[in-house]
C-alpha cells in the first residue's frame, strides 16, 4: 500500500524506500489492531449468518440461507426493524428540533468566555456515562416520580402520566442521551458561517424565514447530516435504553439481536439480523448523504 | 430575540442536567423508595464502601481504561504522524477505514467481537475488553492528534535537521513537545471512551470479571439497589472532572 511513498521534496529511491518503511511502521500497528478487532469479526459474523448453527463447542454448522429465510418468513422481525427505524427517525428529529436552535444561540448570539463555558456545559453530559444517565430517568419518569410531582404542584389534579415503561420513555431517554451530538455538530458548522453573510442578506431585505431557509440551513447541512448519522445509527441498534426505560414496551430489533447472543444463543440468526439492520442503514444513508452533499453545494 | 434565545438555552440545560441532579440528590436520601422530602444521609455511600463487587468492577474499569489509553495513544499518534508526514497511495482509504468503528452500531461491533473472539479462542475477559476498547478509541486519537498536527509547521523539523539534529532528536525535542497538548487531549478522550463504554464490555465480560457500567447494568436489571445512585454520582463527577481536564488542552469552542 505504501510502496510509492515519496517524501514531499525528494524523488530519490533510497529516500522513498525509507519513507515506505516508516509509513508501514507507523500505521501498521494501528491498522493491524483494527483488522483483528473490527474487520475480521465482521467478516466472521457475515460467515456465521450463513450457517445453520454456530461452529463452536464441537458443533458443525452447514452453509444455509435459513437465517435470512427466517427473517422473511416471520413478519415479526420486519415489524421490529420498522419499529427501530421509526424510533431512530423520531429521536433524530427531536434532537434536531431541540438541538439546532440551541447550537444557533451558542454559535451566533453568545460570545467569548461565556460561549466556551456554556458549550462545555452542553457537552459534559455527553461524556458522562450514558447508562447512568438513562437510569437517572427512571427516577424522574416513574409513576408518582419527580415529573409527576412537579406537574401536580403546578397543575393540581392533572392526574398520572405513568410514563416509565412506555415507548415515549424510551424516546425521552434517547433524546437526552444523544442531544449533545446534534448540538456539537450543528455548532461546528454554524460557527463557520460568516456573520457578514447574514447581515448582508438582512440588509438586502431578506426575511428571517428566508435567511434561515436559503442561507443558514443549507450552510449548516453538513453538521446536521453528521449529527443525524451519529444519532440515528446507534439508536437503531440500542438495546440498553429500551430495556431500562421501555419495560415490556421496549422490544426493538436491538434487544432481539442481543437476545440471540446472550440469552437464546442463536448466533447465526443474530448475525443475519445484524447484517439486515446494517443493510437498512446503508440503504437509508447513501441517498441521504448524496442529497445533503448536493444541497450544501 | 436575544433574551428568548438565552431562555431557550437555559431550558435545554435544565433538560440535560435535571435527571442527573435528581439522581445525585437521591443518592443522599436514606429512603430506599425515594420518599420526599429527602432525608439526607450518607447511608448509600457507606453501603457502597462495603460492596466489593462494585468496587472491583470500578477498579477493572480504571485498569482497562489506562491500558487502552496507553495503547490507543501510542498507536494512534504514530498513525497520525504517518498521515501528516508522508504522501502514499491508499492514504485516503486508510483514513476512511477509521469511520466504521464509529459508524457501525456498537451492538453489531460488540456482538461481532464476541463471536470472533469466542470462535478463535481469544476468549472474553479483561484482555478482550482491552482489544475492543482500543479499537473504539483509535479513531478518536487519530482524529484529535491529526487536528493538532494541522497547525504544525514542518519547517521547524527542517530547521532542527539543518542544525544537526538526528531523526530521533527531531521527534523528541521538536515534534513531540508541539504535539503534547493534542496527545494529552487524545489520551483523555481515549480514557473517557473506554471508561464509559458499556456495549462492547457487556458482550466481552465474563461473570466475575466485568467493568463498572456492566456491573451497574446488571444491578439495575436484577432489581434496584440505591448504592447504584451513589456510585453513579461518583462516576458522573469523575467524568466531568476529566472533561474539564480535556478542555484545558483542547479548545472545544473552536476559536481562540
Amino acid at each position: 500500500m505504501a510502496h510509492e511513498a515519496t517524501h514531499d521534496t525528494t524523488g530519490n529511491t533510497a529516500q522513498a524506500d525509507r519513507s515506505a518503511r516508516a509509513v508501514v511502521l507507523l500505521t501498521g500497528p494501528a491498522y493491524l489492531w483494527l483488522t483483528v478487532t473490527v474487520l475480521l469479526p465482521l467478516v466472521a459474523m457475515l460467515y456465521f449468518s450463513f450457517l445453520s448453527e454456530a461452529p463452536i463447542a464441537g458443533r458443525v454448522g452447514e452453509l444455509t440461507l435459513e437465517q435470512y429465510r427466517a427473517f422473511f418468513e416471520h413478519a415479526f422481525y420486519l415489524e421490529l426493524i420498522l419499529r427501530s427505524l421509526r424510533l431512530g427517525a423520531e429521536v433524530t428529529l427531536f434532537c434536531f428540533l431541540l438541538g439546532f436552535p440551541c447550537a444557533y444561540v451558542l454559535a451566533k448570539t453568545i460570545k467569548g468566555r461565556w460561549r466556551e463555558a456554556l458549550f462545555l456545559l452542553v457537552i459534559i453530559p455527553f461524556w458522562s456515562n450514558a447508562l447512568v444517565r438513562v437510569f437517572s430517568w427512571t427516577m424522574v419518569l416513574r409513576g408518582n416520580g419527580l415529573l409527576e410531582r412537579a406537574i401536580e404542584t403546578v397543575f393540581p389534579g392533572a392526574g398520572s402520566l405513568d410514563l416509565l415503561f412506555t415507548y415515549n420513555a424510551v424516546v425521552i431517554g434517547l433524546v437526552h442521551s444523544y442531544l449533545p451530538y446534534m448540538i456539537l455538530t450543528c455548532y461546528i458548522s454554524l460557527q463557520a458561517i460568516d456573520d457578514d453573510l447574514i447581515a448582508a442578506a438582512r440588509s438586502l431585505g431578506a426575511s428571517w424565514l428566508t435567511i434561515l431557509r436559503r442561507l443558514i440551513l443549507p450552510l449548516a447541512m453538513p453538521g446536521i447530516v453528521a449529527g443525524a448519522v451519529l444519532i440515528f445509527v446507534p439508536v437503531i441498534g440500542s438495546f440498553m435504553e429500551p430495556r431500562i426505560l421501555g419495560g415490556r414496551q421496549g422490544t426493538f430489533i436491538g434487544t432481539i439481536i442481543e437476545d440471540q447472543f446472550t440469552a437464546v444463543f442463536n448466533w447465526p440468526l443474530g448475525a443475519a439480523l445484524s447484517f439486515i439492520l446494517l443493510a437498512c442503514v446503508l440503504v437509508i444513508f447513501i441517498p441521504f448523504t448524496f442529497a445533503a452533499r448536493r444541497m450544501s453545494g | 430575540m436575544k433574551v428568548l434565545g438565552r431562555v431557550y438555552l437555559g431550558f435545554v440545560l435544565v433538560f440535560l442536567y435535571a435527571p442527573i441532579a435528581v439522581m445525585a440528590a437521591m443518592s443522599f436520601n436514606s429512603s430506599q423508595f425515594y420518599q420526599l422530602p429527602i432525608d439526607w444521609s450518607l447511608k448509600w455511600y457507606g453501603a457502597l464502601a462495603g460492596n466489593s463487587r462494585l468496587i472491583d468492577a470500578g477498579l477493572n474499569s480504571i485498569l482497562v481504561a489506562v491500558i487502552t489509553t496507553v495503547i490507543a495513544g501510542t498507536l494512534g499518534t504514530a498513525a497520525a504522524l504517518a498521515f501528516f508526514r508522508y504522501r502514499f497511495r491508499g492514504k485516503r482509504f486508510l483514513q476512511a477505514l477509521l469511520f466504521p468503528p464509529i459508524a457501525i452500531p456498537w451492538l453489531i461491533t460488540g456482538t461481532a467481537m464476541l463471536l470472533f473472539f469466542f470462535w478463535t479462542g481469544i476468549g472474553r475477559g479483561m484482555h478482550a475488553m482491552v482489544l475492543g476498547h482500543v479499537a473504539l478509541a483509535l479513531p478518536y486519537v487519530i482524529i484529535v492528534v491529526s487536528a493538532r498536527l494541522q497547525a504544525f509547521d514542518p519547517d521547524l523539523e527542517a530547521a532542527a535537521r539543518s542544525l544537526g539534529a538526528g531523526p530521533w532528536q527531531v521527534v523528541r525535542y521538536v515534534t513531540l513537545p508541539f504535539l503534547a497538548p493534542g496527545i494529552i487531549a487524545a489520551a483523555l478522550f481515549a480514557f473517557a471512551v473506554s471508561f464509559d463504554q458499556f456495549v462492547i464490555s457487556y458482550f466481552l465480560a465474563v461473570p466475575g470479571v466485568s467493568t463498572l457500567p456492566v456491573e451497574i447494568y446488571t444491578s439495575i436489571r436484577k432489581g434496584f439497589t440505591p448504592e447504584i445512585n451513589a456510585i453513579s454520582t461518583i462516576v458522573i463527577i469523575a467524568s466531568m472532572a476529566l472533561l474539564i481536564g480535556v478542555a484545558r488542552f483542547y479548545r472545544f469552542g473552536g476559536e481562540r
